[in-house]
């Protein structure tokens, strides 16, 4: 019975509305007797599912603000004032309405994710028949299918195919990738074009798509400082304001005026405004690949006014790239990186490997080349002999030690490209100088943008702090016009500035990727990580986690905090501002029952549609980049 | 001790949360409750030599909020 009532709480809102309606116009036509039995029967419509769930509350001895109202009710009928008592009780259903359908409007972003999740999978079964299986049968190993326009159903490591794929619910990155053998795929995405087949790695709630989902849904519920004052004052708000009722009726005798304080004892827009606004900016923040975990960092991010960088994979894409081949002979420089790329072949060092992958990418065959008298010396280079040339590669001291002389022309070029924040790597084939080749970490396309944004919007300090060489440092911070450097740092000297910062009275947000960099990121105020796709240390650890490893996913969070924290001051402003007017119009004798009402539902729904302007809130500079984006796809279609 | 999470419909007013934590948490054999208003779920901590997940989705239906789907650890 009970269930059947709430189940049509709406009809019967509807209802008791229309017969207020027609109560207003038979005291319109002078009917006062029919006014007065249609709006009796409209406040028994909307009291009854109110003073159900005051019954059900008072059974398990909690007290609610539908008891407040059962009662103020109850209290009106019994003075005749059933035209206050009938409103009262619909606008607080309709008020109830309302709040569903609009709360549900902030809660939407995560909705959204939530909605994107798979519900079944294609098995490939061991006699190459596939079968289609509810998410929940798959199991770690089993091999899927996943066909274009299908979603990824789990995690999994590629093993047969490629495809272009969407991973806009894990990074908020909408350009779909392209993927191939051995690289990872993650729940939630779609498979924009090609076919893949993949052994199944992490399920259910261990994929990164649930644990994104469960992070977000922890955050938009953990408690703001704001939010958990207006806990506080609420506690003692609504037990005071009832108890003066008390002392109100007790002192003047008047049923009328207890009644009113009763309702505007319920302080709606005071307990849902600081938590609506983190709702909308948590989700907003989620839908754009920035993970802010909770109410409280969001308040400290929006108060960051100095940021630290770490060098490498966070200001810089943390892949070398060869740069520039400049050579001082005749040799095409095409078979120079051949010879070169076959004797790197047996090097560990990422320089090496690098250039190894930029022969490959210029689609040579090593194979063809072959190798003898390999040897690799550390921290130095390599010397090879390769299709009977004699190849040392390597730096400066390795020239020196096989006697291999560095004309001041070269040196000049070397100390140049090093400037400009390259590395050089030094060529000799037969005892001669031919090559000098650049390697550079080259800075993220979207760093300089992102850094200028974020001064714009109130950061006064960026530091970069790096493991990595002088020159290359200076080189990246004049690039991007950091303020201040300090290079060939250990991972315990990062965590010292950082503290040394926060000492000096700055609010410190440091960005960084990997290990290394986990202890400053745990010093600073705020502590962001790249999440390359979530890994599960970063992803845990940081307050903030970019989930597409762009500066313009920083950049847009620290605006959408400052946006979020602004939010809520308007939203908690608005709520005291209506308890004082409540409390003033009250006891001026201004401000009836209905009247009450009307303002308290009136205030919840003003909170909840400030909040919604920050569900569709973007950056100034996302939207620039947006602009440009847009133009550029214009310009190929004409 | 067992993990529950109850889906519940959406919750508006945000005294609902101490309504269903302060019922939970006074239920003998529940060790913790915690209500997440935003994403209208409930998540608890229990004894199931006690009490048991259908045990306790009746004590929240009888509050008033009806449990859509629920999921015990």
């Amino acid at each position: 019975m009970t269930e059947r009532i709430h189940h049509h709480k709406n009809h019967m809102t509807l209802l008791s509305g229309l017969i207020i309606a027609a109560a207003f116009i038979a005291k319109a036509f002078k009917m006062a007797e029919w006014s007065n039995v249609l709006l009796i029967a409209a406040t028994v419509i909307a009291v009854i599912p109110i003073a159900i769930k005051a019954w059900q509350a008072i059974r398990m001895r909690v007290f609610s603000i539908e008891l407040l109202v059962t009662m103020a009710v109850i209290g009106a009928v019994f003075i005749h004032e059933y035209t206050e008592s009938a409103v009262v009780t619909f606008l607080f259903l309709f008020g109830d309405y309302l709040e569903v359908r609009t709360l549900q409007k902030t809660r939407s972003s995560l909705k959204e994710l939530v909605d994107m999740a798979p519900q079944e999978a294609t098995l490939l079964r061991e006699d190459g028949t596939r079968q289609n299986i509810s998410i929940d049968d798959v199991q770690e190993g089993h091999r899927l299918v996943v066909l274009p326009g299908g979603k990824i159903p789990v995690d999994g490591v590629i093993v047969q195919g490629h495809a272009s794929i969407n991973e806009a619910a894990i990074t908020g990155e909408s350009r779909p990738i392209n993927k191939a053998n051995d690289d990872h795929v993650y729940s939630g995405s779609i498979l924009d074009t090609g076919y893949i087949e993949i052994i199944v790695e992490k399920v259910g709630d261990d994929t990164t798509f649930s644990k994104i989902i469960e992070l977000v849904e922890e955050a938009q519920d953990s408690k703001s400082k704001a939010e958990r004052f207006l806990d506080r004052f609420s506690n003692y708000y609504t037990p005071a304001v009832t108890l003066l009722s008390v002392l109100v009726y007790i002192m003047t005798r008047d049923v009328h005026l207890a009644i009113t304080f009763l309702v505007i004892a319920c302080p709606g827009a005071l307990v849902i405004g600081a938590p609506v606004s983190n709702v909308a900016g948590i989700g907003n923040g989620a839908k754009n690949g920035v993970l802010i975990k909770g109410g409280d960092i969001m308040g400290n991010f929006a108060k960051v006014d100095t940021l630290v960088f770490d060098k490498t994979g966070t200001l810089t894409k943390g892949k070398p790239e060869v740069t520039d081949l400049h050579t001082f002979t005749f040799m095409p420089t095409d078979k120079i990186l051949g010879l070169v790329a076959k004797a790197e072949t047996i090097s560990e060092h990422h320089l090496g490997q690098t250039i190894v992958k930029e022969a490959e990418r210029k689609g040579m065959d090593l194979n063809s080349y072959t190798i003898s008298e390999s040897e690799a010396i550390k921290g130095h280079g390599i010397t090879a002999t390769v299709d009977g040339y004699s190849i040392v590669a390597g730096n400066r001291k390795l020239m020196n030690t096989e006697r291999i002389e560095i004309s001041s022309d070269a040196t000049q070029y070397a100390v140049n490209r090093e400037k400009a924040g390259n590395t050089s790597i030094f060529i000799a084939i037969d005892n001669h100088l031919v090559a000098i080749i650049s390697i550079a970490d080259q800075v993220r396309d979207d760093a300089k943008v992102a850094l200028e944004d974020m001064r714009e919007n109130g950061i006064k300090r960026i530091v970069m702090l790096t493991g990595d060489n002088r020159h290359t440092a200076r080189a990246v911070a004049k690039q991007l016009g950091i303020d201040e450097f300090h290079a060939e740092l250990l991972p315990n000297e990062k965590v010292e500035y950082v503290k040394k910062l926060k000492e000096q009275g700055a609010i410190v947000a440091m960005a960084g990727d990997g290990i290394n960099d986990a202890p400053a990121i745990a010093t600073a105020d705020i502590g962001l990580a790249m999440g390359e796709g979530g890994t599960d240390v970063s992803m845990e650890t940081a307050d903030v986690v970019l989930m597409a490893d762009k500066l313009s996913q920083y950049a847009h969070a620290y605006s959408l905090s400052k946006a979020t924290i602004r939010n809520m001051h308007q939203n908690i402003t608005i709520a005291l501002a209506v308890v004082v007017i409540l409390i003033l119009g009250v006891l001026a004798g201004q401000l009836h029952l209905a009247g009450g009402m009307f303002i308290h539902e009136g205030s919840v729904l003003v909170v909840i549609l400030n909040a919604m302007r920050l569900i569709g809130f973007k950056t100034k500079a996302s939207q620039k980049l947006n602009k440009q984006n847009h133009k550029v796809r214009e310009s190929y279609v004409s | 001790m067992s993990k529950g999470i109850f889906q519940l419909g959406p919750l508006t007013c945000p005294s609902c949360i101490k309504k269903i934590e302060t019922t939970l948490n006074k239920t003998e054999g529940v060790e913790s409750a915690k209500v997440m208003f935003n994403s209208s779920k409930v998540k608890t901590e229990f004894d199931e030599s006690q009490v048991n997940a259908s045990q306790l989705e009746e004590t929240i239906k009888k509050l008033g909020y009806p449990v859509l789907s629920s999921k015990v650890l």
